[in-house]
């Protein structure tokens, strides 16, 4: 299986350099190519989560091995937190293709628009794979690019505003992002993270070291769409097509922003108390106005665009007490609970938003607008997208026994163990208010008086998007067994370990 | 598109045949001298551009072009990663192997696979810079109409 490990980049770059060749002779070639890709990955994505027979792995491109004990190739390395990143990527690009099968039937240039996925998904599974920071920061930009232009992609007014919004900010986050590893390769003369991690743990953190690490928490935190750098988000979630939205709150900002602050923090740099601080005050601040700006929205996809950036608030939250504990010498099974509450709360996220994304993709399909003040009374008429919405409502709103309600669950009591009361009783409030905004979402999209701004014949939606949404629905419901034992120990504490246990990254690379 | 005066047009004649070879070179040396597929691939593109600016062309002539470049974008990123991909599964198992023989260092045929790769990536980034152009001298004529 070491052989295979490539092919997670391989593969969608194969099929987004295909598409554009063969997909202009033979029709459907695009769907039935990007479709099988992801849905091959994803299995053995899983197959590698539960089947793997090492540990972790690390494979050298091009078979270069180490001169001196240095490490000179690229690296992919395979540890329990990529392999957990990997299965969201795949899984909810496979769910967000076989949907937009049928959605994306309106719009012209298919080939492009499947091309241009393909060649997101394998940035992001080079992002979540690689061990180099340079080629960190290539993949990072093959995913945010292609993510620009499939933005842009209905190309009215609206999208291509947001879209040049999008494009200024993910400009200086890359700019930022590139200059911290020119700064990192001024210190430590290597770029591998392995190597790197090695040398600064014999150096002394000063202030250079530091500012290294602002700069990288501002290029990347731009990624992941913290407050104070969210600007770009809602306007970029709420134009892309709605699988596209689906992939973008669902995994983009995960694996190239949320993903990459983890890794770096936790495998890269040495833990120390304030940058964990931070980190916890980021997290804080967009849990909280994330929240407060979501919940006076009224056009949907908006709505759920801030409330991306809030439940990131959360994941942060839960990863920074981890860092804050772990870095002050604490208890290490708090650190674990908290780390794990945060890996968790990720994963229900990437599932219960990129469905959220798929009802108001449906909604917006058979009524044609996104405005909750001209819908109404949608539940007769379309049962699957309604019954499936609820779901994922109940999920991010934190009521049992949906995912969602674990996951924060575990973060709150984390927090309490380990002292936060504050950020405790916030996370109880934010979720409060989450509940509130999603009963408005409820009321005013499927209850109420059925009105019928389009003055089209309102029915359910075609069959893949129906398969989309009720397959995320059950995940929504399933995700909640990973609290057990048996299923947390295969999938949750692996990642878990590779985080907490924070020279295992290093060692795996330098034997 | 409109073209220029027949003084541009001859002298941009005259010029290009040099400049594409001034690409080809840089390309081919990439493995021994600075440059490498992608600034011969810049200097290519930059060839075939000046031959548009300098004659001009016709809308429904650039749609064809940019058709074609756009292919050649496609088939030469595709026989990259064939190439690199050839030995994941036959030989050594190893993505982006270099197989083939070294050589003598500092003779033109050396190192390997990398002057392929560099000729694949030339071919690559000089379609892709035409086509980019192509489609903004597109947009363009379109707003024009």
């Amino acid at each position: 299986m070491y052989a295979m490990i490539p092919l997670f980049v391989i593969l969608p770059l194969a099929a987004a350099f295909l598409i554009p060749v063969i997909g202009r002779f033979v029709n459907g070639f695009q769907k039935v190519t990007s479709t099988t890709v992801f849905l091959f990955l994803s299995l053995l994505s899983l197959y590698f989560m539960f089947a793997r027979d090492q540990v972790s792995y690390s494979y050298m491109i091009g078979g270069w091995e180490p001169v001196r004990g240095i490490p000179i190739a690229i690296y992919f390395t395979l540890d329990g937190l990529t392999v957990f990143m990997l299965a969201i990527i795949n899984l909810i690009a496979f769910f967000a293709t076989f949907y937009a099968i049928s959605y994306i039937k309106r719009y012209t240039a298919e080939n492009n628009f499947y091309a241009l996925l393909c060649l997101m998904v394998g940035g992001m599974n080079g992002v979540v794979m690689t061990g180099d920071l340079f080629n960190l920061f290539v993949f990072l930009e093959i995913a945010v690019i292609a993510s620009y232009a499939l933005v842009a992609f209905g190309v009215e007014k609206n999208e291509l505003e947001a879209s040049f919004k999008y494009q200024v900010l993910g400009g200086i986050a890359s700019m930022l992002i590139l200059f911290g590893i020119g700064m990192i390769y001024w210190k430590t003369k290597t770029l591998n993270m392995a190597d790197v991690s090695y040398i600064l743990s014999n150096t002394r953190q000063d202030t250079y070291l530091l500012f290294t690490q602002v700069i990288f928490i501002a290029g990347f935190g731009l990624k992941a769409a913290l407050i104070p750098f969210h600007a770009w988000l809602p306007d970029a979630h709420s134009s892309a097509p709605s699988p596209i939205s689906a992939m973008l709150s669902g995994v983009l900002i995960k694996a190239v922003g949320i993903y990459v602050i983890i890794r770096l923090f936790f495998n890269m740099f040495s833990l120390s108390p304030q940058v964990s601080t931070l980190i916890i005050i980021l997290g804080t601040v967009s849990m909280v106005l994330g929240v407060f700006l979501a919940v006076g929205q009224w056009d949907i996809k908006r709505l759920l665009a801030y409330h991306s950036i809030s439940q990131m608030g959360y994941v942060i939250i839960g990863i920074g007490i981890g860092m804050l504990i772990l870095s002050n010498n604490g208890s290490r099974s708090i650190a674990a609970l908290s780390i794990a509450g945060g890996l968790f709360h990720l994963v229900n996220h990437a599932v219960f938003k990129g469905l959220l994304f798929l009802n108001a993709g449906a909604i917006e399909y058979v009524t044609g607008t996104r405005n909750l003040k001209e819908m109404g009374g949608l539940s007769n008429l379309m049962p699957v997208t309604y019954s499936t919405s609820l779901g994922a409502s109940m999920a991010i709103s934190g009521i049992p026994p949906f995912n969602g309600f674990f996951s924060k669950l575990i973060i709150i009591l984390a927090a309490i163990s380990g002292g936060f009361y504050l950020l405790a009783s916030l996370a109880i409030l934010v979720s409060i208010i989450t509940l509130a905004s999603f009963l408005k979402f409820q009321k005013f999209s499927f209850f109420g008086k059925l009105r019928d701004p389009g003055n089209n014949n309102i029915r359910e939606v075609p069959f893949f998007m129906c398969f989309s949404m009720v397959a995320l629905a059950l995940l929504c419901l399933g995700l909640s067994l990973l609290i057990f034992p048996g299923i947390r120990e295969a999938v949750l504490n692996p990642a878990v370990d590779a985080l907490m246990n924070t020279t295992a990254y290093s060692s795996l690379i330098l034997k | 598109m409109q073209g220029m005066s027949i003084i541009v047009k001859k002298v941009s004649q005259l010029i290009t045949a040099l400049i594409f070879m001034y690409g080809i070179y840089i390309i081919t040396h990439g493995h021994l001298t600075p440059g490498g597929g992608f600034a011969g691939g810049a200097i290519l593109a930059g060839a075939f551009i000046l031959l548009v600016l300098a004659n001009g062309s016709e809308l429904l002539k650039l749609k064809q072009k940019e058709e074609g470049s756009s292919l050649t974008e496609s088939l030469a990123i595709l026989a990259f990663l064939l190439l690199a991909t050839l030995t994941l599964f036959f030989g050594t198992y190893v993505f982006f192997n270099n197989y083939l023989p070294g050589g003598t260092v500092g003779n033109l045929i050396s190192a390997g696979i990398i002057p392929i790769y560099n000729i694949v990536i030339g071919i690559e980034v000089g379609a892709a810079l035409f086509t980019i152009f192509l489609a903004l001298a597109i947009y363009k004529e379109e707003m024009i109409k």
